[in-house]
């Protein structure tokens, strides 16, 4: 008879494996009432640190080719795949499959989102002028309680795949997922940062996510009365606020859509002089 | 096995429990800082940063606005201004333009920094120079050639020299400690700097030129050696880390380290300095984070700081 090991579930943060700094946790069970899991309660400490590390990150992902951002997240769907089972243990088959569709429609738009968000301007002097996207820098992402992956998923891959970088806070009801999708992106060759996801109260977390002024925009799944504080919040740092309604289908292809990169990226425009 | 002349030191002043100290200074990291003490520890840090601009690319511009940072660090907020500008000798006579009579003091390293590798007379000279350009402060290197080869008297000797040559100019001995690569060469290059500086006068720990820099664990060596010989002598001698120190973070463990084993009387500008470029930034983040309530972007202090 061997003894079983149980995993300790852990946030990934700046490419590592983390405990929360507060040592904190909360008890997650199965449905059938069983103990599942400790689960890290992040405290606004961490967020502070998840950003810090988001920084370190999202500098060398802006500057990657869009054509390697599009190798690098069809990996992550490669990895996803090859444990569909086991997310599809916490979540649902059709969830994982979605999910897996979803950043392959996003590792397609990494190169071609810029044909479709940018634009060549018809101007009268003689110039040519042209329109193009750079990425914000980081974003905060608030995930809803249901659809732990596929909602993580659709609010993440947007600003990821125009060269941002992330700090993503998971469901608190069902945060297995986003452990497990953690473990994924360490084998996905997303560089370190790039995608930060922590687990815990979200009443606690969100007026730093709405304050904190390095986060460049917020997508969040928000009632009515959260969506007023964060944007309340927001307003010093004239951050960008993306709000989605809790009730939203996400499994909706409308979801796909390359415009959702739109909110995550600042528009350049250059006159360039030509000959008259 | 040590050169008998450092064995012989040693039994005098006592060598260094190397693990002791190590156990000592991880426990600093320990201590909680909140609120009234945070913001009275990172104001205090602020005014004992030495702003530093130690490039080869330095040029006039760029020292002056690094003094003017170093007057009038944020505009937000009760912050005080820093101790010191510290640049190289050329630099001085720029820097003196913009804060002679402010209060703000003109630190220069000299004797062939970050080396030392020069004949004494000139290094000698690049001392009188800076200090009649107007440094009321001066960074000395101790030569570290002459002190591994056990040499002792020759390297303190060169100190003397140099205090003479200061005139009424703050002293500040730079151990290079990372090239003392032993804390007991490191508590004999202390006392050895200290019997022959003024009361006042500074030990300090690195230049930031080479890999290792200032860390808890080197400091707290100093710190203790300072401590034993004002117990021995009655003479204060300040103390100054550099290098490496990056967060106001580390910079509170510091004083941490200062409180506790120095007391009260070395917490203020003219007992402790931070040789530092970088730490300016994160103290005024820190500082607007406890002022608004929002964690801050680096943006929003000057950015070129980088290139300080």
């Amino acid at each position: 008879m061997s003894l079983p090991i149980t995993k300790t579930p852990k946030c990934y943060v700046g490419g590592a494996f983390i405990r929360s700094e507060s040592g904190r946790i909360y008890e997650i069970h199965r449905s059938s009432g069983e103990f599942l899991a400790n689960i890290p309660l992040c405290s606004r400490k961490d967020l502070r640190n998840a950003v810090e590390a988001a920084a370190k990150g999202g500098a060398g992902w802006a500057k990657r080719s869009p054509y390697n951002r599009a190798q690098i997240l069809y990996r992550l769907a490669e990895m996803l795949e090859s444990r569909a089972a086991e997310m599809a243990a916490v979540t649902s088959t059709e969830e994982t499959r979605a999910s897996i569709d979803r950043i392959v429609h996003f590792a397609g738009w990494a190169d071609k989102y810029e044909q479709v968000l940018g634009s060549v301007n018809p101007v009268a002097s003689s110039h040519f002028n042209f329109t193009v996207t750079e990425p914000v820098g980081i974003v905060g992402i608030l995930a809803p309680e249901e659809s732990p992956l596929l909602a993580l998923l659709t609010l993440i891959l947007p600003a990821i795949t125009a060269g941002n970088s992330v700090v993503a806070l998971a469901s608190k009801s069902r945060p297995y997922p986003s452990i497990l999708l953690g473990e994924m992106l360490a084998v996905s060759d997303l560089p370190g940062g790039v995608i930060n996801l922590l687990t815990g109260d979200r009443a606690e977390l969100l007026a730093t996510f709405a304050t904190h002024e390095h986060l460049r925009a917020l997508a969040a799944t928000a009632d009515t009365s959260e969506a007023t504080a964060l944007q309340k919040g927001a307003a010093d740092s004239v951050k960008r606020v993306v709000i989605h309604d809790p009730k939203t289908d996400w499994f909706s292809a409308a979801h796909d859509s390359p415009y959702a990169i739109r909110d995550f990226t600042e528009a350049k425009t250059v006159w360039h002089p030509i000959g008259s | 096995m040590p050169a008998p002349a450092l064995r012989r030191l040693l039994d005098e002043i006592g060598p260094v429990d190397a693990t002791g100290v190590e156990e000592r200074v991880a426990k600093y990291a320990t201590r909680s800082i909140k609120k009234k003490s945070k913001i009275f520890g990172l104001k205090l840090a602020v005014s004992m940063v030495d702003l530093t601009t130690l490039e080869g690319k330095d040029t006039a511009g760029k020292v002056a606005s690094l003094c003017q940072k170093a007057l009038r660090p944020h505009d937000a907020g009760d912050v005080p201004q820093v101790a010191a500008v510290c640049v190289y000798p050329a630099m001085v006579k720029h820097a003196a333009k913009h804060v002679k009579g402010t209060g703000v003091r003109i630190a220069s390293v000299a004797t062939a920094f970050p080396s030392g590798q020069a004949p004494l007379r000139t290094r000698l000279a690049e001392v009188k120079q800076a200090v009649a350009d107007g440094a009321d402060e001066i960074d000395m290197v101790i030569n570290r050639g002459a002190f591994l080869s056990g040499s002792f008297a020759e390297m303190q000797d060169e100190i003397a020299a140099v205090v003479e040559a200061c005139g009424e100019a703050t002293l500040k001995v730079i151990l290079e400690t990372s090239e003392l690569e032993t804390y007991d060469n490191i508590r004999a290059a202390s006392f050895l700097s200290m019997r022959v500086i003024r009361p006042g006068d500074f030990i300090k720990t690195s230049t930031g030129k080479t890999s290792a820099n200032a860390t808890l664990g080197n400091q707290q060596v100093m710190l203790d050696a300072i401590r034993d010989f004002y117990l021995q002598t009655g003479t204060e001698i300040a103390m100054k880390p550099a290098g490496g120190i990056k967060t106001a973070k580390q910079a509170l463990q510091f004083l941490i380290a200062v409180k506790e084993t120095l007391g009260d009387r070395w917490l203020n500008n003219s007992r402790y300095r931070f040789g530092a470029s970088s730490l300016l930034n994160d103290l005024l983040r820190q500082l607007e984070t406890q002022r608004t309530g929002a964690y801050q972007a680096p943006w929003t202090f000057t950015e070129d700081s980088g290139g300080y």
